[in-house]
């Protein structure tokens, strides 16, 4: 075979596979995400254009990502996967794909390279933490306060400490209903080195040292499972702090008006990012991954930071951030990643959550009920 | 109605410390508001007697003493907290002169029986005043959210602006959001396609089911009306993991048709239970009479036994639809995305993001729902007075 003849053979066979995938590709997705202003990022930066190029396609949204692995677990147990792409935090694609109900995916095949040619696993890096994991955005876990309900002699607080300082901010805060960033916030604040805090809490004395600082403030906390609650506590002035996602509390601050300080100190990072449940039928496989390699590339992730203040997870998007879609304002000071405001950042250990989550949330929460 | 009993003025050692009390609660709630609850017992206590014995012994013309209250407490209203301070202040003065003066001149003593003791008269009003509270306790909930649903802002706070009554801190725009917003058309467009098709499902097997099972002649007629009811008892949850695993199998999980069974299973037993009901009160000797008229079992039950027991159908439908129209846990399992209905977003809306738009569907709902009964009621007694079973 002559090389010319190859390279005909071969671009042959990719336009006819090409057209085969196009024919063979189901025509109903169903998308899973967080609802509220997260799912409408990830509608407008990257579901809306897909749907534009590909007319025959219809997406629905389910907004069950908080449920994702029961339900996943559910459908798995009926035979009955209903789910084609679904948004879950890291630390639940983790165990997803542990529970094999999560397919696997090639980085180098299967999501885009970047337009300089650099790989998909180089871009996205350390970021990818689990084999079926597609990260999207890097978001983070941070306080913010209301500067009118804290008294008008103290300093404006700028560590996360005053969390816990109950004599130089009097009021009841906010605190998400789970041990993660509680326990190492409160060993932080208790005089722990930070890169000690792990070695820390993996010990039952640490454990308890940990429960016995947040117990200083337990009857002032406010606990919260849903993050829009936070948001909506200090618009009502029930609270003077709390923690929320940093997307919310921008929400918040920018787009409503709302007269809130951030306070960036300790800021805990996260991602989050698409998942494919395992066993889908092929058609619907097909859909599933032709979508992610667009709702993925560099981009479309620097596109949503248009919408919300988080920061895309591909090295290569963060150049192209650009400004907010309705507001104008330039997006990158309010992403988490800013070197402004992660000066002093806390980076959530994966592994070290795997290995205790189970173990330190039954302590968190007899301690909760006490 | 006409006065049962002679009225005379009572004693000031009786409706001033009755005053000063009603003083004291009223002086608790305001106190509250401003800080100090013990403060404004003590305040409102001392305020409202001295004001009840000036206004009947210094005073002592019911009208000027009246009006003249309304108009300071409105005014001192205003001084302390503008326009929502003058009209709480004004109802407070209203009230208060119409409390004095029908507790001085005894007029409340009036409608009563003559013969009635003093703890008989007390409970009277102790009993229409407890009435009264849980009245407020069951509507207050509901009547707060309308207000809200008005707000300009995205959250569920009354703001300064609100509270001032000031127009720009009221909007329509989380109606406009429900009534443009793709998710929310969606979910009503479900809605309203899956609650009157189980209604139907419901209504149509509740009624049969009631009609067989109250013939004498059926065996094991309690197990079967058990069993029938059992949706209605086991907690709703244990349904829906049921329905939800039982329907994956048989490829209904995820349709409409599935939802609309699911549905009408937790109807049923509403229609059941009220057609049954009605079934009590049936003669069955008019169905005799029917058949012996020459009318098959159909013309006589379309004929005769349906428009006899139709109250209890309709009483039975309007709970299935209810309980197909607010329903969340069911469909949560057994519809998917594509069947989402108003409640399932409601409550997908308050976790993820707490949006007034969810207000504003709330007031729909219960506006609905006030003009379906009253509807309802009114056709009911329409057609029972041209039947004449009602003299009214």
């Amino acid at each position: 075979m002559t090389p010319m003849k190859t390279i005909l053979t071969t671009t042959a066979l990719t336009f006819a596979a090409g057209f085969a995938n196009a024919q063979d590709m189901a025509k109903d997705m169903t998308l899973v995400s967080w609802g509220g202003a997260y799912q409408k990022s990830q509608d407008l930066a990257y579901v809306q254009p897909y749907l534009e190029m590909h007319p025959e396609v219809s997406a629905t949204w389910d907004s069950s990502s908080n449920e994702a692995v029961a339900k996943l677990r559910a459908m798995n147990e009926a035979g009955n996967v209903t789910w084609d792409v679904v948004d879950v935090v890291a630390s639940d694609a983790i165990r997803l794909c542990d529970e094999g109900l999560a397919m696997e995916i090639d980085p180098d095949t299967q999501l885009a390279a970047a337009p300089d040619g650099t790989s998909a696993a180089d871009d996205f890096g350390d970021l990818l933490v689990s084999d079926c994991f597609i990260p999207q955005i890097v978001y983070s876990t941070t306080a913010a306060y209301r500067p009118d309900l804290l008294p008008a002699d103290a300093p404006a607080p700028d560590s996360i400490c005053a969390m816990f300082d109950m004599e130089t901010y009097p009021g009841k805060r906010t605190l998400e209903k789970r041990p993660i960033n509680n326990m190492e916030w409160a060993l932080l604040c208790d005089g722990v080195a930070k890169d000690e805090v792990y070695d820390v809490l993996a010990t039952e004395e640490g454990q308890q040292r940990g429960l016995a600082k947040l117990d200083t403030i337990k009857d002032q906390v406010v606990w919260w499972s849903a993050a829009a609650e936070p948001p909506q506590l200090l618009a009502d002035g029930e609270i003077v702090m709390g923690t929320s996602y940093n997307g919310r509390w921008f929400s918040a601050i920018e787009e409503q008006g709302q007269p809130f300080k951030m306070l960036w100190d300790a800021q805990v990072f996260d991602l989050d990012g698409w998942i494919i449940p395992a066993g889908l039928s092929d058609e619907r496989k097909a859909r599933a991954l032709d979508f992610i390699m667009f709702a993925t590339d560099t981009q479309r992730l620097a596109d949503q930071a248009a919408y919300i203040s988080y920061g895309p997870a591909r090295a290569s998007s963060a150049p192209l951030v650009g400004q907010h879609a309705e507001l104008g304002i330039d997006m990158a000071p309010h992403m988490p990643t800013d070197p402004n405001n992660a000066k002093n950042t806390f980076l959530y250990n994966y592994e070290f959550w795997a290995d205790y989550r189970d173990d330190i949330d039954a302590k968190f929460q007899s301690w909760l009920a006490k | 109605m006409t006065a049962l009993t002679p009225i005379s003025r009572t004693p000031t050692s009786f409706y001033v410390p009755v005053v000063a009390a009603a003083g004291a609660f009223a002086g608790l709630l305001v106190g509250t508001s401003q800080g100090s609850s013990v403060l404004g017992v003590v305040v409102g206590a001392a305020l409202m007697g001295v004001v009840a014995l000036l206004l009947t012994q210094v005073l002592g013309n019911e009208k000027i003493g009246r009006w003249g209250l309304f108009g300071l407490l409105l005014i001192a209203g205003i001084f302390m907290a503008g326009i929502p301070g003058a009209i709480v202040g004004a109802l407070f003065g209203w009230f208060f002169g119409w409390f004095t003066f029908w507790l001085f001149e005894g007029r409340y003593r009036a409608k009563l029986a003559p013969y009635l003791t003093p703890g008989q008269v007390l409970w009277h009003f102790a009993f229409r005043v407890i009435c009264g509270a849980i009245f407020v306790f069951l509507i207050t909930p509901i009547l707060v959210v309308m207000p809200l649903s008005f707000n300009a802002e995205n959250f569920f706070t009354f703001t300064p602006e609100m509270l001032r009554f000031d127009p720009a801190g009221y909007s329509l725009k989380h109606y406009r959001d429900f009534l443009t917003n793709s998710d929310w058309q969606n979910a009503l467009r479900n809605s309203i396609l899956i609650a009157p098709a189980a209604t139907v499902l419901s209504v149509g097997f509740g009624t049969l089911a009631a009609i067989g099972l109250s013939q004498p002649h059926v065996p094991f007629r309690r197990a079967i009306m058990a069993i029938l009811i059992s949706p209605m008892i086991v907690p709703l949850i244990i349904s829906a993991a049921g329905m939800y695993f039982f329907y994956s199998r048989i490829g209904l999980q995820g349709t409409y048709f599935g939802v609309v069974l699911a549905h009408a299973a937790l109807g049923i037993p509403f229609v059941i239970i009220t057609v049954t009901a009605t079934l009590v009160g049936f003669d069955r000797s008019l169905t005799r009479a029917a058949a012996n008229m020459g009318a098959n079992p159909v013309t006589t039950f379309f004929r005769v036994q349906m428009p006899l027991i139709l109250p209890g159908v309709i009483s039975g439908a309007l709970f299935a639809f209810i309980t197909s129209f607010d329903e969340v846990v069911v469909v949560l399992f057994v519809g998917s995305a594509g069947q989402k209905t108003l409640p399932w977003q409601m409550f997908t809306g308050l976790r993820e993001q707490i949006s007034p738009t969810i207000l504003a569907v709330a007031t729909i709902l219960v506006a609905v729902s006030i003009v379906l009964l009253t509807v309802v009621e009114m056709l009911r007694r329409r057609s029972e007075r041209l039947r004449g079973m009602s003299p009214g």
